[in-house]
């Protein structure tokens, strides 16, 4: 992750597969991203075992709050331009809607960038974009 | 209704949950308004393959699915409660190879909100993370009464 040559590769040609690839729990989730000029959009594919509540059937609230974060990570590692990995100081997650057994997408946006800390905000959602399933909001420390 | 009865429901809850499932949990123990579950470390859930250092987002759904169970060691009948809001404050990365616990608590119950208290730690006893939780109550008639039967082991 840390790895300079990844991430040059990943900035460079948009292509996150190998960033991606070398993040475990971004695999064990699904997790997948794609860039449009300078948009990042995320994307957690429709997947059994990522699934909680089995009578609706849901997408377990924590692996939504899993994708979320791990998207905010990744956007700032990208917007930043930093090896290391942003740390997570604290997590705030409203659950709007069930987010039902589908393809779910998330997108980041920089609120705040300070000197040490960065604040983001996240939405995502399923079928429709102006109906978000979950919002939140980050804080992450940038140095040691 | 004792501990042990909590304790099972409790197993068989999070046993219908294929990502509780998939990451490995297990009930540690349960008492009236308190459970404990256990989330194992795993190679799958890095997030910081440099460090070993396990994903944010696993110790969210450890404690989002402790804060949402321990509502069944409140109350008496079996009441599916989605979540509303949740709110984590990170303290320090998880030691990696280590298995990381989430204790929570019902600390307020009313009629249509309960809220929760949960921290997770690691042994010999630091704090990996805190979070507190708003769950709406929508009845136990919202679930099927097959689905409250598992949980309920098959009673009534």
């Amino acid at each position: 992750m840390t790895n300079p040559e990844i991430l040059r590769y990943t900035q460079e040609t948009g292509d996150f597969s190998r960033m991606l690839e070398s993040i475990p729990y971004a695999r064990f989730i699904g997790l997948e991203c794609n860039r449009f000029g300078d948009d990042l959009i995320f994307r957690l594919p429709e997947k059994e075992e990522n699934l909680g509540n089995p009578v609706l059937p849901a997408i377990h609230g924590g692996v939504i709050g899993g994708f979320m974060e791990l998207s905010a990570v990744i956007y700032l590692m990208m917007s930043q331009e930093t090896l290391r990995m942003p740390r997570i100081v604290d997590f705030s997650l409203d659950y709007l809607r069930a987010g039902l057994n589908r393809e779910t997408f998330a997108e980041c946006q920089l609120t705040r960038q300070g000197n040490r800390v960065a604040n983001v905000m996240i939405t995502a959602w399923q079928k429709s974009r102006s109906q978000p399933i979950a919002t939140a909001r980050a804080h992450f420390l940038l140095e040691d | 209704m004792n501990n042990a009865m909590r304790m099972e429901r409790v197993r068989r809850f999070i046993g219908t949950l294929n990502q509780s499932r998939e990451l490995g949990m297990t009930v540690t123990s349960a008492k009236e308004g308190q459970l404990t579950l256990c989330l194992p470390y795993s190679d799958r859930i890095i997030g910081n393959p440099d460090t070993g250092v396990i994903h944010g987002g696993a110790i969210t759904t450890l404690m989002d699915t402790t804060s949402g169970s321990v509502i069944m060691c409140t109350l008496d009948d079996f009441e599916l409660s989605p979540t509303l809001d949740l709110r984590v404050d990170y303290m320090r990365p998880a030691e990696p190879h280590k298995p990381v616990y989430a204790r929570a608590e019902t600390y307020r119950v009313t009629r249509n909100i309960i809220f929760t208290r949960c921290e997770a730690f690691q042994e010999p006893g630091d704090t990996i993370a805190n979070c507190v939780g708003t769950f709406m109550r929508i009845g136990k008639e919202a679930m099927p009464k097959s689905f409250r039967d598992l949980i309920d082991g098959g009673k009534e």
